[in-house]
């Protein structure tokens, strides 16, 4: 799949967020754009507008004889409880985002396990026959040459079904690497000897990009992640051309009389997981 | 003190010859024990610091002002003196964002704030001779020399993929352990255990000395902002230190004694790390800031002709600044896999430090409110402090919300935001506080024109530099990259330009400093006039070597 210009990737001389493809990714869009940059302007502004109006009003040549005013109680009180009335009320939306981000994936969902390498990703399916895509960056050249955009593009995305839950897991090898797609509000560290895990529901099929966001050595600015999310069906297709299973394959090979049962699976397993640890072999030297 | 002055004229001249007698060179800057010389060799070292470390950042913005790699390359062959290759390369950013981080951190602000203005301004404000232990304090100044010694020299030794300790400045396990062979990391963190030593010797200095040698009838609550905002500056660096040396001895033995203290393989745990690295390091943001403060008190006091407002408001805001900077440390750690119950506690207490820093921005309006405003250069500054740090402390708010966090954590966008607390705050209340003392310290005054045109190429040049770096964030572009997408390239330039901007003004500070010391007015006692009230302006500038032999009573 193309990616879409503009898509799932920073824009040029972009302010804002990335538009969103999560919808707790919209949510969170939301509670920034809606509520807490309105506040956070107006704060500032506010700030400004006390200090120039001083500065003009209070200049010695205007106002000679200085006040001694040094107390004045109801003026205390309203500066402490009416920023905190504004955090109570920023505080609702908030805890409501985190309590939706940490709702788990159904039982019955993709799972997906990211692992950290210096320096590239490894995307597993372990409900999907187990097999690894190994994922490195494109040199300048190679993504020209696909019409990518360079730093972000690399030669095997993550592959995902779009408009469904799905289960990401991040874990790491060596050191600590953090696994970010800013265009679905999505970013977990990937620690070695710790499992983190996080839903995701990605809206539409598109190539969403991401870099590495946890300082990871000297190459840790150049192991992007690419998304790639397909309808369920091209997904399936995916996963079967992987060598992988699909839910369901196990049991049309069971039926079907002729070839051998379990040896396809099996054998395609073996062939993935030897493909996955030679080019995991060859990725430190490919990679630039 | 039993000195009864029976004859005031007898016992000034006394004190007088007494006061004039100093030491030889070596013995005056090299063995003192003198509060206001050790005071000054802190500023010195912190403004050396400050020029290195702000001239790592020159080659950072560099590098960074368009895309690709153009310089890394040729500076890490400089380094090594041999080709360098492209991972040598690029762990040579690594060693330049390190660097530059713990330069500005710990041999910068903190010496300047702490060991420059602390040492100088908190014995004269509350009326004692000197501090409590002054052999003490020469030994907390000279453990830094050998601490910037060591972190320089890790530069030079192999740290993993090249030279020197690229761990970043939080040294994270397990880069900083397994990820990083050779001895700059242990160099570096040797470092910080000899600026951890030295700071928490001058924390126990600092507390001993406010609550046990203010002049008679100075209560606690008529200690001046200042001394009020380096008393709990001291609590926070004396229980946050001892932590964050407990952690880097882990890091030690971890990586040459065969420990596993952050090791899952062996049974520990990398994220234990970031908990104790944090429960130091967000203490360690209001050690920054505090200091300033307190300067910015009084220069906004001075300068409206008015009292502070709300004092005792201001006091206390600092006290809870301090301690719920203790309680809300995993925010730097949104994304490492909290539970929700963790993320949800941390996003509520992170939130509620707006309180009291709101009540302190306030105040500092409330103050000018009614007062007869003039703006010398240390005003200016101050009114900087105000504005830009309200910026930086907005966007900390958004930071706080741990749900929003998960997509602007380890982006530029916490880049603009600590610089804007630390850079344009800490760094402008610096400034402030150098403008304002800096003819009570030298004896000289500066070009006031000068000072009013740094403030206002550094004010326009920070402002360029790191305003767009808000925008590389929301858009998703990475700290700690040395290369970067093309879609990220225009406000990259930008901040670059704000950078040569911002390099133009502290050219103007030095030149201003220079024609202060070789031909600058010499300065009287109280040059600021009615607003200036603290016990420094009733000593000439600059003060007797010895003051206060006779202790001033408050009334």
């Amino acid at each position: 799949m193309a990616p879409t210009a503009g898509k799932g990737m920073p824009v040029d001389k972009g302010i804002d967020f990335q538009d969103q493809y999560s919808e707790l990714g919209e949510y969170a869009h939301w509670l920034d754009t809606s509520v807490l940059l309105p506040i956070i302007v107006a704060i500032s502004l506010l700030v400004l507008a006390l200090l120039v109006w001083i500065i003009v009003r209070y200049r010695a040549a205007a106002n000679p004889v200085a006040s001694k005013v040094t107390h004045n109680t109801a003026i205390e009180v309203i500066w402490t409880l009416v920023p905190v009335l504004i955090l109570v009320g920023v505080a609702v939306p908030s805890i409501d985002l985190l309590a939706k981000q940490y709702k788990p994936a159904p039982a019955d969902a993709v799972t997906v396990k990211v692992t950290g390498y210096q320096w590239y990703w490894g995307y597993s399916y372990p409900d999907n026959g187990d097999f690894e895509v190994v994922s490195n960056m494109l040199d300048e050249a190679e993504a020209a040459k696909r019409g990518e955009p360079h730093q972000l593009a690399v030669d095997n995305r993550m592959v995902v079904p779009a408009g469904e839950p799905i289960r990401i897991i991040t874990t790491a090898s060596d050191v600590i690497h953090s696994f970010a797609v800013p265009s679905l509000w999505f970013k977990m560290d990937a620690v070695p000897g710790r499992s983190n895990e996080k839903m995701l529901t990605i809206k539409e099929p598109g190539v969403y990009y991401g870099q590495c966001s946890e300082l990871c050595g000297a190459r840790h600015g150049f192991m992007p992640i690419a998304v790639e999310a397909l309808p369920r069906a091209k997904f399936d297709a995916w996963v079967r051309s992987q060598g992988g299973t699909v839910k369901g394959d196990e049991v049309a090979a069971a039926a079907a009389p002729a070839a051998a049962p379990a040896a396809a699976p099996a054998a395609a397993t073996t062939t993935s997981a030897a493909q996955g640890a030679a080019a995991a072999a060859a990725a430190p030297a490919a990679a630039q | 003190m039993t000195t009864i002055a029976a004859n005031p004229a007898d016992l000034h001249d006394h004190d007088h010859a007494h006061d004039d007698h100093k030491p030889a060179f070596f013995q005056r800057w090299f063995m003192s024990t003198n509060h206001k010389d050790i005071g000054t060799l802190y500023l010195i070292f912190a403004i050396v610091a400050g020029i290195i470390g702000g001239a790592i950042s020159g080659l950072m913005r560099m590098e960074l002002a368009e895309p690709g790699v153009q310089y890394l390359q040729g500076w890490a062959t400089m380094m090594q003196g041999s080709e360098a290759t492209l991972d040598q390369a690029y762990h040579m950013w690594n060693v330049l964002i390190t660097a530059h981080g713990l330069i500005m951190v710990f041999f910068m602000v903190m010496p300047a704030m702490v060991g420059g203005f602390g040492n100088w301004f908190v014995p004269i404000m509350i009326g004692a001779p000197d501090m409590a232990f002054p052999r003490m304090n020469n030994i907390s100044f000279w453990l830094l020399i050998p601490a910037f010694l060591l972190l320089l020299g890790s530069t030079f030794v192999p740290g993993g993929s090249g030279l020197g300790a690229g761990t970043g400045w939080t040294v994270y396990a397990p880069l900083s352990t397994s990820g990083s062979v050779g001895p700059a990391v242990d160099l570096a963190i040797l470092s910080l255990h000899l600026a951890g030593a030295s700071s928490i010797l001058g924390a126990i200095n600092f507390i001993t000395t406010i609550f046990n040698m203010r002049a008679p009838g100075m209560t606690l609550n008529k200690m001046p902002l200042f001394v009020w905002s380096m008393l709990v500056t001291a609590f926070l660096l004396l229980l946050s230190l001892p932590v964050l040396a407990a952690a880097i001895t882990m890091l030690l033995t971890d990586r040459n004694f065969g420990s596993a203290f952050f090791n899952a393989a062996g049974g520990g745990d990398p994220v234990l790390y970031q908990h104790l690295f944090w429960f130091f390091g967000h203490p360690e943001v209001y050690i920054m800031i505090l200091p300033g403060f307190g300067m910015i008190s009084h220069i906004i006091a001075t300068f409206s002709k008015k009292p502070v407002f709300g004092y005792l408001g201001m006091a206390y805001a600092m006290v809870a600044i301090g301690v719920v900077g203790f309680v809300v440390w995993a925010h730097h750690m949104f994304t490492v896999g909290l539970s929700v119950n963790m993320k949800m506690y941390f996003t509520a207490a992170t939130m509620v430090i707006a309180v009291p820093t709101g009540i302190k921005i306030f105040s500092w309006i409330a103050t000018m409110w009614g007062g007869s405003l003039t703006f010398k250069t240390p005003m200016v500054w101050a009114l900087g402090f105000i504005f830009m740090f309200t910026v930086g402390g907005v966007t900390g708010v958004v930071l706080a919300n741990g749900g929003v966090d998960d997509n602007l954590h380890d982006t530029y966008y916490v880049v603009a935001h600590f610089h804007y607390v630390l850079s344009l705050g800490a760094v402008f209340s610096i400034f402030a506080g150098f403008y304002y003392w800096f003819p009570k310290m030298s004896g000289r005054h500066y070009s006031e024109a000068l000072g009013h045109l740094h403030f206002w190429v550094f004010f326009i040049g920070v402002n360029v530099l790191f305003f767009p770096m808000h925008f590389l964030g929301r858009q998703g572009m990475p700290r700690r990259y040395p290369d970067y997408p093309e879609a990220f390239a225009y406000w990259n330039e930008i901040a670059s330009l704000g950078y040569a901007i911002m390099a133009a003004g502290m050219l103007i500070f030095f030149i201003n400093i220079a024609y202060a010391l070789v031909a600058g007015r010499r300065a009287e006692g109280n040059y600021w006039g009615e607003g200036a009230t603290t016990l420094e302006w009733t000593l000439s500038s600059p003060p007797p070597f010895h003051q206060f032999e006779t202790l001033p009573v408050i009334k």
